[in-house]
């Protein structure tokens, strides 16, 4: 299957809608007007420019930056799962614990936290370093750590702020596969933030392209992966993907310069 | 061999068990024995005279005439000083925890503990002994104003400076301010509050000493100190130094080497 034009998601069937969404961080103006709606069980990346106020949009849904202009929808009661640009693991706390930790400040009791770590453990490949200490890890083991973190409250909405940016290629790879099976198999709301075009083709379902700071959305591109049948589209349904989220984001650099 | 393989080997030599040993308790060994050496070495080339400067040997000597008075005044000391050191560590990190969490009162109270700083010993002491009166208290009390400062400053420096990432990862799990202060500043600032207790294991042993010298009802060893020096016996106050400095290298030691299994799991990270 071609790649579908630029569609936007109905905000009616959104479990998460942003209307109207500015942030300024003092004089510096970091989103203006962002209206995005990301539908329930959906796999949306935004991509844009270094500094661009991509990670400020993630952060107003994580609610941790503060609302000032539009309105943010989303149920308090979806269970929110985030992973930053680095692992943020306590040092003093082996895998297990550290991925536990969600569950350890819901209440959850301490057999069943251990049991689910395990779990979550598993499914990220980390089963055998569940004792060990974030500084016996590599940074990979350590990203797929805070991965299983972020799933093992089993949440509705899965926030990733470039997660995989700071390693290198191989490895990066490996992650992406190994957190789009995830994804399949959970089919939470995730939102990915990252610097890579491709990246965001290969996980996402849909691309944002925003513009450079502050933040507008410039584009959106429908990807080949939202059939889920790999014999339906190409490679070179893909690099078609790839290069109209590259041409849209080279004409908003190109207008914000003008 | 190229670079990176001799980098190696001196690397393994080093790892072994023996060396590492040797690292560990021998250097320091050789360190004390040859500061011992000078001593005696400065003594005979510039041929000082017992009163200013007795030979190690004559120390010894002090000290083997008389060894249960000497080993009743250290054991004397060092119950003052761990008390006085226990009491500023378990008030310095329970004060500083209740700053950090409550913020509008560090402001109130934090200036006031500079007191405890910036007040000279050698003026509070004489106050001391007419609250507590002549005896353990006094000393002890000493020991803990003397000590409690670092205690109270490297808690509270820990406390604040928590890490920022982390910070926000339990704000967007949920975690109340309590439960953050409990689950991540505390641990977090396990290595300074460390750092305190170290400084504070020395001081507290230098206010025992100087209570000692006020306030004492005994013969530890601040008492020794100043009845030998009334007496010229100066063999027998070097001796008494020595010990009140075995004293101070215990306490340090023995809060270095609760750090050392505390933090074993997870410095070697940083």
């Amino acid at each position: 299957m071609i790649p579908t034009a630029a569609t936007s998601t109905p905000l009616s069937q959104s479990s998460i809608r942003l209307e109207g969404v500015s942030c300024a961080f003092g004089t510096v103006e970091a989103v203006r007007n962002v209206t995005l709606g990301f539908e329930e069980g959906s796999f949306t990346a935004l991509v844009g420019p270094s500094g661009c106020g991509k990670t400020t949009i993630l952060r107003l849904i994580g609610g941790l930056e503060e609302l000032q202009t539009g309105s943010l929808d989303r149920a308090p009661t979806a269970t929110l799962g985030f992973a930053f640009q680095e692992p943020r693991l306590l040092p003093w706390r082996n895998i297990r614990d550290n991925v536990a930790l969600p569950l350890e400040l819901a209440g959850v009791a301490t057999s069943e936290r251990r049991a689910r770590a395990l779990e979550a453990l598993e499914r990220v490949q980390l089963a055998d370093a569940a004792l060990r200490f974030p500084y016996q890890l590599s940074g990979g083991m350590k990203m797929r750590a805070a991965i299983a973190r972020a799933l093992i409250s089993r949440p509705r909405v899965l926030l990733l702020d470039e997660p995989f940016g700071a390693l290198d290629e191989v490895t990066r790879h490996e992650l992406d596969l190994a957190l789009r099976k995830l994804w399949e198999a959970e089919r939470c709301t995730t939102i990915l933030v990252t610097h890579s075009i491709p990246e965001a083709a290969f996980l996402a379902e849909r691309i944002v392209v925003l513009s450079p700071r502050p933040a507008r959305v410039v584009a959106e591109i429908t990807t080949p992966t939202l059939t889920r049948d790999a014999t339906t589209w190409t490679h070179e349904d893909l690099g078609a993907c790839v290069r109209r989220a590259s041409d849209a984001l080279l004409r908003a650099i190109a207008e914000s310069r003008a | 061999m190229n670079t990176r393989s001799k980098s190696n080997a001196s690397r393994s030599v080093a790892d072994q068990p023996a060396m590492r040993a040797f690292a560990a308790y021998g250097v320091p060994c050789l360190a004390a024995a040859g500061a011992v050496a000078l001593w005696a070495g400065i003594k005979v080339v510039f041929g000082v005279s017992d009163y200013l400067l007795p030979s190690p040997l004559a120390v010894l000597h002090a000290f083997t005439e008389q060894p249960s008075l000497y080993l009743s005044a250290t054991a004397e000391t060092a119950l003052c000083a761990a008390l006085g050191f226990a009491i500023a560590a378990a008030g310095g990190i329970a004060l500083a925890s209740a700053l950090s969490i409550f913020r509008v009162i560090e402001r109130g109270i934090y200036p006031l503990t500079l007191l405890f700083q910036m007040v000279p010993l050698i003026a509070i002491a004489p106050l001391l002994v007419i609250w507590f009166g002549y005896g353990r208290p006094s000393i002890i009390a000493c020991a803990t104003i003397v000590s409690i400062f670092p205690v109270i400053a490297n808690t509270l420096a820990g406390l604040r400076g928590r890490d920022a990432g982390l910070e926000e990862l339990f704000t967007i799990l949920g975690a109340g301010r309590l439960t953050t202060w409990w689950k991540l500043a505390l641990p977090s600032s396990v290595p300074s509050i460390l750092t305190g207790l170290r400084i504070a294991a020395g001081l507290a042993t230098i206010g025992t000493i100087a209570g000692e010298f006020i306030g004492s009802d005994q013969k530890p060893l601040g008492v020794l100190i100043t009845s030998n020096l009334r007496s010229s016996q100066t063999a027998a106050v070097f001796a008494s130094v020595l010990l009140a400095a075995c004293v101070g290298f215990a306490l340090f030691g023995s809060v270095s080497l609760l750090g050392r299994v505390v933090l074993s799991r997870w410095l070697r990270g940083r």
